[in-house]
């Protein structure tokens, strides 16, 4: 059974899809029933295979590898095969990520409710979208990786256009085209790096590139080669992150997409960008990375400062939320960029827990956009006196999200600054301006909404019991995070010392 | 030659092209014989169990070596096995589209289209085996006229007759310069056997020439490529893909199209593999700019024109120059996967592009129009219509899980694995590939995302167009998912290395 647990797992949505097949489209009860259980489905898998890893274990975990793809190439110095594995496999970083994905997956399953149309579409679309996040996490080599990552655009590209808001196709198009740009960028990296070492397995590179320089010269592999890599990697990731000033489609998608799409693309497609810096740029080229690491910190700062900056300016809870997004994933690249202990940890952290966050505020604005049919700022206030439960969770996520201590958001803050305070002062001092502006945007967003002059809201029910399974689930993890750090940090303890080894500190 | 030498060759080795001839001549027999006002369709049945037939011919010869007959200009090789399968599962495929089509301003009773498919697919398989200048010729001369009559089959339809003479005319040129090109070779070496051109090309008394060579390599590669409609002669191709009837497009676009590029790969590589260049670098080394740059500009001007286009028969034809494009990238980093890499992606080109021909098809003979409207709300009328047609707009896009994206990555392998790594050449290529998702997402986005007024009306599509439709979607996905099922089949089967393998055949056998 554990041979094959991470494939199960991994491909366990294409059950739904199957089932759903068979469903008569108009049947819109037993469609999003489906839609729901085919997520436990992986959810369950998920944590089966958490209770198969071993949290202290080093190294990769469940791993399956089978020949998959062969080009036989003549050379002068005789036959060179490029074979292409299928490899997956797990440790601690992508576990998480796995537990994070199969989560939220469910929790925007039940969000779906909201969805008015083509349900059996719309959940077949979704199930795709969970193979390709699943994937991505669990895949072990390059080639296997590209795949499941291009396989979550196609089923986000339908989901935003068919499903979305006014301007739903201008948004489906410009994620389509940024992040074609990025992964254009990541195949010509992926490939240049299988066709010098003839490797595409992650560990296996990074061996490879750990090589002293002079094995290295015998494979043509300079100094410059492994920079020019790097960087091509990083303007990769840096669209998916996004990093300023490359977010104007996150922006747009997050506006414009049907809000659990939402959920999923800022609780865990954005995330993918956070983990391939992690896994690509600072697991395969340390060094760089290492001299790097200014202009990354940089980036994060300014990616700080600037989305809370324009978060503070918008009328739109949407934007603010988005913002808000691009404001915190600064804190990641904050992180990353201090490459010692305290700050790869508050990276991943902040992953996890922006993640979460994320998710639940965008589920909040999903269920008043339902209500009240506009996110503007103006159009509330004084929620709090006929939705209490809903104000009362809507302030939680928006404390947590300023990072208030005893929830997730604090933890990741505080380890991400205290990692760059050790290595650039001036730059975390700069930083954290961006802590006081994330205060004041998220409280005047909250506030806004939830107290103050009560304005007319035509359908205002507080948080029906479908919806109060998404938020007080999220609100939940949050507080654990938060109050019980430690659970996370044990789990990614053995990766990130490995990593780290990689980084010389 | 007297009878006993003509007896002596081994003309099993031809077997599979003289059943494609008997299908041909007894068609046109037939087609003499029967009613006038009688449906033509049995002789497309005729005509496709003549193309299985040939099909299961070549699957004997599988394992059967090199050999070659006529004095060493026709070769039964992998290479030729391999290409003449690709041209044969593409013409099956399309003779059940073209037994299908209908339009009302055509007679449907004309079986004339049926035995020129068939004449056209015979040059097509005689270019496969030619190793001779001569022969290659006789081959595209078969193929380019029987081409020229099928795309104006439909008399009454000007569009489509202009689409025919546009194709004659610039055909006419196209070969003119081919020809002059190859008598520039045949001036150099003296011969017009493509292994004994090769030998003659290594000659010391040539480096004396090589301007003339280099010359005669780019006057011959331009012509050739007219067939392939890369840039700069691609411009026939809008225009004649848009008049001629949709099996006929069809059939330019992935037979023809196949074709031009074994005759390239012929005449180009086993030619001028030796020749010397200007200076010290061997020619096909000094060239690589010359080809890198036309692969380019088909690339960027099939791609970038493509986007302004709201007829789907024209957006099409400039889809297919850009293919066509990025087949030319393994051409400049002629890397010994080069083989493998364009039977590859031709195959994988020939389900993804049949297959939205048959949806095109479909649509644009029910809607009576070929703007691209016709699309519109596809998945809500006919949803089996819908996804294959998304499957196979996904591959030619070369997005993962379809046989388009094995067919680019290995492209991309191809252009990155030799040094010097061709990076730019490989940038044009992902550059023009974004380009071309929007107009190929634009599909897409049409028949899911609009849902226009033509809503509820469903496409009826007949039972063996379904069939072409299943089994295209099918290899597109299956393909992309599992390639080693082609790769081995080809590895297993095809030795690369007799394409270059010249024979010293039995030519004294005459002599006694």
């Amino acid at each position: 059974m554990n041979t094959y647990l991470l494939s199960i797992l991994i491909f366990s949505p294409l059950l739904g899809v199957l089932v759903l097949l068979f469903t008569p489209s108009h049947d819109e009860k037993s469609i999003k029933w489906i839609g729901i259980l085919g997520t436990l489905l992986p959810l369950g898998t998920a944590l089966v295979t958490l209770s198969a890893f071993q949290m202290s274990g080093e190294g990769l975990q469940l791993a399956e590898k089978f020949q998959w793809v062969s080009y036989e190439v003549f050379q002068s110095k005789g036959d060179v095969s490029y074979p292409i594995f299928y490899e997956v496999g797990v440790n601690g970083l992508s576990m998480v990520l796995i537990l994070l994905t199969s989560v939220v997956s469910v929790l925007a399953a039940i969000a779906s409710f909201s969805i008015k149309k083509d349900w059996k579409s719309y959940f077949i679309l979704f199930f795709l979208l969970e193979i390709g996040m699943l994937g991505v996490f669990a895949a072990q080599n390059l080639f296997l990786f590209f795949i499941f990552f291009e396989i979550t655009l196609i089923p986000m590209f339908f989901l935003i256009g068919r499903w979305g808001y006014l301007e739903k196709e201008k948004a489906a198009y410009s994620f389509l085209i940024y992040n074609g740009v990025g992964s254009a960028i990541l195949l010509i990296a992926f490939v240049t790096m299988f066709m010098k070492t003839g490797t595409m397995n992650f560990e296996q590179l990074a061996y490879t590139f750990s090589l002293p320089q002079s094995e290295l010269n015998q494979l043509n592999i300079t100094k410059n080669f492994k920079m020019g890599m790097l960087i091509a990697l990083l303007v990769a990731f840096a669209v998916k992150l996004p990093v300023a000033p490359l977010h104007s489609w996150m922006v747009r998608v997050h506006v414009q997409a049907p809000p659990p799409i939402v959920m999923i693309h800022s609780g865990i497609l954005l995330k993918i960008g956070a983990y391939g810096l992690i896994v690509f740029g600072a697991g395969l080229f340390p060094d760089q990375f290492k001299s790097l690491a200014f202009v990354i910190g940089l980036f994060g700062v300014i990616n700080l400062l600037y989305g809370a900056f324009l978060a503070i300016t918008q009328r739109d809870v949407k934007r603010v939320l988005a913002y808000s997004s691009v404001s915190h994933m600064g804190i990641v690249l904050i992180g990353l960029a201090s490459v010692n202990e305290a700050g790869m940890t508050g990276a991943v952290f902040q992953v996890v827990s922006h993640g979460l966050i994320s998710a639940l505020l965008f589920f909040l604005v999903g269920v008043l956009y339902e209500r009240a049919g506009s996110s503007n700022l103006k159009d509330f206030g004084g929620v709090a006196k006929k939705m209490p439960i809903f104000a009362g969770v809507m302030l939680a996520g928006g404390l947590a999200s300023l990072g208030l201590p005893g929830m997730s958001g604090f933890i990741s803050e505080f380890m991400a600054f205290l990692g760059l305070f050790e290595k650039m002062p001036v730059l975390a001092a700069i930083g954290t301006l961006g802590l006081i502006l994330t205060a004041v945007y998220v409280l005047r967003a909250v506030l806004a909404i939830t107290f103050g002059a009560e304005k007319e809201l035509p359908n205002a029910r507080d948080l029906s019991s479908t919806e109060r399974i998404p938020a007080f689930i999220l609100l939940a993890a949050i507080l654990f995070i938060g109050i019980y750090p430690a659970w996370l940090s044990d789990m990614l303890r053995p990766t990130l010392d490995v990593i780290l080894l990689g980084l010389g500190g | 030659m007297d009878l006993d030498t003509l007896f002596s060759f081994e003309w099993g080795v031809m077997s599979p092209e003289f059943i494609i001839l008997g299908t041909a001549t007894l068609l046109s027999i037939i087609d003499l014989f029967m009613k006038r006002e009688s449906s033509r369709k049995p002789l497309a049945w005729l005509a496709g169990a003549g193309v299985l037939a040939s099909l299961v011919a070549i699957f004997m010869q599988l394992d059967q070596d090199v050999t070659s007959i006529l004095y060493d200009t026709y070769r039964l090789d992998s290479f030729s096995k391999a290409f003449k399968i690709l041209l044969l599962l593409g013409t099956l495929l399309v003779l059940v589209l073209a037994s299908n089509y209908k339009k009302e301003d055509v007679e449907e009773n004309r079986g004339e289209f049926y035995y020129l498919l068939l004449a056209a697919l015979l040059g097509a398989m005689v270019m496969a085996s030619s190793a001779d200048l001569i022969t290659l010729f006789v081959g595209l001369e078969l193929l380019s006229l029987s081409s020229y009559i099928m795309a104006g089959l439909e008399r009454k339809n000007k569009r489509s007759n202009e689409s025919a003479f546009k194709y004659v005319v610039s055909g006419g040129i196209a070969t003119a310069i081919t020809l002059f090109g190859m008598s520039y070779i045949f001036g150099l070496t003296g011969e017009t056997n493509l292994f004994r051109i090769a030998e003659n090309m290594g000659n010391v008394e040539l480096l004396k020439h090589s301007f003339l060579i280099v010359f005669a390599f780019i006057i011959t590669f331009a012509g050739l490529t007219f067939k392939i409609a890369a840039a700069p002669l691609h411009m026939w191709a809008p225009d004649v893909y848009e008049g001629a009837p949709v099996p006929v497009t069809a059939f330019l676009s992935v037979v023809s199209k196949t074709a031009g590029f074994v005759i390239l790969l012929r005449v180009i590589i086993i030619t001028f593999i030796a020749a010397p260049g200007i200076g010290s670098e061997p020619l096909l080394l000094q060239v690589q700019p010359y080809v890198m740059i036309l692969a380019a500009a088909t690339m960027i001007i099939g791609n970038v024109t493509a986007l302004r286009q709201r007829n789907i028969k024209r957006m099409f034809a400039y889809s297919s120059i850009a293919q066509a494009g990025y087949i030319l990238v393994p051409f400049v980093s002629n890397s010994s996967l080069l083989f493998e890499l364009i039977w590859f992606y031709l195959l994988a080109y020939l389900f993804m592009n049949i297959g939205a021909f048959t949806v095109i098809q479909l649509l644009t003979s029910q809607e009576g129009s070929n703007d691209i409207g016709v699309f519109r709300g596809l998945f809500k009328r006919s949803p089996w219509l819908a996804v294959p047609m998304t499957f196979f707009v996904l591959s030619l896009a070369g997005i993962p899980v379809t046989a388009g994206f094995i067919g680019k990555f290995g492209i991309f392998m191809g252009a990155l694995g030799l040094e010097p790594a061709h990076y730019w050449l490989a940038a044009v290529m992902m550059a023009t590939t974004l380009v071309s998702y929007v107009y190929y997402f634009n599909i897409i986005a049409i028949m899911f995302f609009r849902d226009g007024d033509s809503e509820g009306k469903r496409v009826s599509v007949p039972g063996s167009m379904a069939a072409v439709l299943a089994f295209c979607a099918a290899s597109v996905l299956i393909l992309g998912i599992m390639p080693d099922l082609a790769l081995d089949f080809f590895y297993g089967n095809f030795d690369v290395n007799e394409f270059f393998m010249q024979i010293e055949t039995e030519v004294h056998t005459h002599d006694h």
